[in-house]
């Protein structure tokens, strides 16, 4: 079995204080930490999952800026066998779709029984870019994925409905499969284990190498071109309960029994 | 005229609540365009449905097939390109759902159409369309104009949208067109549901919950909120990252992917507010959270808000109730 694993490096923005840029339509980045995308990370685990039980290679690939090559270190120590990051100034603006289309330059060239991505990506949260790469390589897709099960030119899946609700489909291979978090869980990865992966080689692809032309990626090659970013307007605030520690318990507990909760 | 597509959305013969929140969004797009509102509806007996439709749309497409009979995107695929290519609608509406994900990315290819996905907002400026999306897990919106098309397409998230009947009935004509589908569809065939395994406790009967979220860190910590539930005469709660770490069942998950609750008190421990999580505890009589970050989003689903790291706040709360209860023993 050779995987083929899309994985993109996000910021982790849960806990961080988000400022908009000058220009409006990006966030600044500065001070953020960058990490691989929480859904390509169980796309990735399960890569090497199958690559254990069945052979065969894993090979991570991303478009992205140079630092990227931290989440493919990361890729590599994991049991990632190849590396691949496709860089170049023009690829900047590119939405999913213009992603989609660079990841597929290069992923036709390659062989492959599996092409494993994340669900979506925590930054954007499109969830396209899976979906049009099979669109594009002509190969079988399935999205919302929580189990593989891989069999003889085939695999059954457990796709992710609503409200817990699952459905089970038969999937010819080659194919696409878009992952979903709780998959698998994700093994931890030692200090050794990234500095041994920084003998691997990472491969760097730029835009001359894809065979696309300027207009087919960055801005003018994707369906949507951000206007602004702005803060969500509030709806409802929370009234915020102040003090130390103490005190604000105290507050609570009289919010409660004046509720009748307690 | 223009007309504007929405691909009604059905499982197990019942049009799901997404369908009829697109055509309330899309009702308001026709007026303003002066566009035509058409419902697609695909699938096998689905005639109840499309009668059921004709109240909210001025026509209704109904292609019915055996392939069509349980959800298959690719099926899908193939029937929506062909009305697509032969009505051109300015816009075809689809829902940010399983469903919807899967099928949109792969249409919009298809078809060579520019798409916005998990679309909040929609409208037309001109011939062209902007749309409202959320980021970084809805602390940024951002307003984006799609790629300039005779023909767009969008997915909307679930719940964004207030679904509402037309004041008056729109009368739709029924168009039944036959289905395209010459072929079996080869690339992937559904085998069957699988319902989520049986669970020991039915949070949705609760009526005190502790929600908990990754600001938890460690499974370790767990025993600490276990014991405020039960102080609260409570039970567990949680978002789904900790589902997917295994540390609480599937059963406890709160969100679209989990289960929707409404207790008389719901407290959110380290949950930052992610859309998937709100739409699930939103309509709970009093929510009270906890989270060290200001500007996490959970604060304006929230009645009341404490910028706090949890353990904290948690160990006093606890206590302080326990004295009272035994106070009042
Ligand atoms: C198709 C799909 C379906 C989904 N379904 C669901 C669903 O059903 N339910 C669900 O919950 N999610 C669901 N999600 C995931 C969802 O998008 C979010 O990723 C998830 O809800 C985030 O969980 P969280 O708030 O616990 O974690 P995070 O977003 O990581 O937030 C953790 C929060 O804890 C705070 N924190 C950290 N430490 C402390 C501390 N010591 N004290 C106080 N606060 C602290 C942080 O400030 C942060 O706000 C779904 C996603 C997708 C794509």
């Amino acid at each position: 079995m050779d995987v083929i694993v899309c994985v993109k490096q996000v910021p982790e923005t849960a806990e961080a204080e988000l400022k908009i840029d000058a220009s409006g339509k990006k966030i600044e980045k500065t001070g953020l930490v960058f990490d691989i995308n929480e859904w390509d990370d169980y796309a990735l685990e399960e890569a090497v999952r199958i690559k254990e039980k069945f052979g065969g290679t894993v090979t991570a690939i991303t478009v992205g800026p140079e630092d990227s090559d931290s989440t493919l270190r990361k890729c590599l120590a994991r049991g990632a066998d190849k590396a691949i990051r496709l860089t170049d100034p023009k690829f900047e603006g590119s939405d999913a779709f213009a992603t989609a289309k660079i990841l597929h330059s290069v992923i036709k060239t390659m062989h492959f029984d599996l092409i494993l991505t994340g669900a979506q990506a925590g930054d954007d949260g499109s969830a396209v870019v899976g979906p049009v790469l099979a669109e594009l390589l002509g190969v079988p897709h399935a999205a919302m994925v929580k189990k593989i099960e891989l069999g003889e030119g085939k695999a059954v899946v457990n796709r992710e409905l609503e409200g817990g609700l699952e459905e089970r489909l038969e999937v010819k291979l080659p194919a696409l499969f878009a992952v979903q978090t709780g998959i698998n869980e994700p093994r931890y990865v030692s200090i050794m284990g990234i500095r041994k992966a920084m003998q691997k080689e990472i491969k760097v692809m730029r835009l001359s190498d894809t065979g696309l032309n300027e207009s087919e990626v960055g801005e003018s090659g994707s369906w949507l071109k951000i206007e602004k970013l702005y803060v969500p307007p509030v709806e409802k605030q929370a009234e915020f309960l102040q003090g130390s520690p103490d005190e604000i318990a105290t507050k609570i507990v009289e919010i409660l029994k004046s509720r009748g909760l307690i | 005229m223009a007309e504007i597509f929405v691909l009604a959305e059905h499982r197990q013969g019942q049009l799901r609540d997404i369908t009829f929140e697109m055509l309330t969004k899309a009702r308001e797009l026709a007026e303003k365009t002066n566009a035509e509102l058409t419902t697609v509806l695909l699938g096998k007996n689905v005639k109840e449905s499309a009668k059921n439709l004709t109240e909210y749309a001025k026509k209704v497409i109904v292609v019915e097939d055996e392939k069509l009979g349980s959800f298959n995107s690719d099926a899908y695929l193939k029937v929506l390109s062909t009305l697509i290519k032969e009505h051109k609608p300015a816009l075809t509406i689809i829902g940010h759902t399983s469903y919807g994900v899967e099928l949109a990315p792969r249409l919009a290819a298809a078809i060579g159409i520019p798409l916005a996905t998990d679309c909040i907002d929609v409208a037309f400026e001109g011939d062209a369309l902007a749309v409202t999306r959320q980021m970084y897990g809805g602390k940024v919106n951002a307003k984006a104009i799609l790629r300039k098309s005779e023909s767009y397409m969008v997915t909307l998230r679930q719940a964004a949208f207030q679904a509402q009947k037309p004041t008056a009935p729109m009368n739709g004509q029924i168009l039944e067109v036959p289905s395209p589908l010459t072929e079996e569809i080869t690339t992937k065939r559904f085998i069957e549901y699988v319902l989520p395994p049986p669970g020991g406790v039915d949070i949705t009967a609760a009526e005190v919950l502790v929600g908990i979220g990754r600001g938890i860190k460690d499974q370790a910590n767990l025993p600490l909120v276990e014991e405020l539930a039960k102080s609260l005469g409570g039970v567990l709660a949680c978002s789904r990252p900790i589902v997917d770490k295994g540390w609480l069942p599937s059963d406890r998950q709160v969100g679209t992917s989990g289960k929707t609750v409404k207790p008389k008190l719901y407290v959110a421990l380290g949950i930052s507010g992610a859309f998937q999580h709100v739409l699930g505890m939103k309509n709970s009589d009093l929510i009270i959270a906890v989270n060290k970050d200001p500007k996490a989003p959970i604060f304006s689903f929230s009645d009341y808000g404490v910028v706090e790291d949890l353990f904290k706040v948690v160990p006093p709360l606890k206590n302080k109730i326990n004295e009272l209860k035994s106070q009042k023993a």
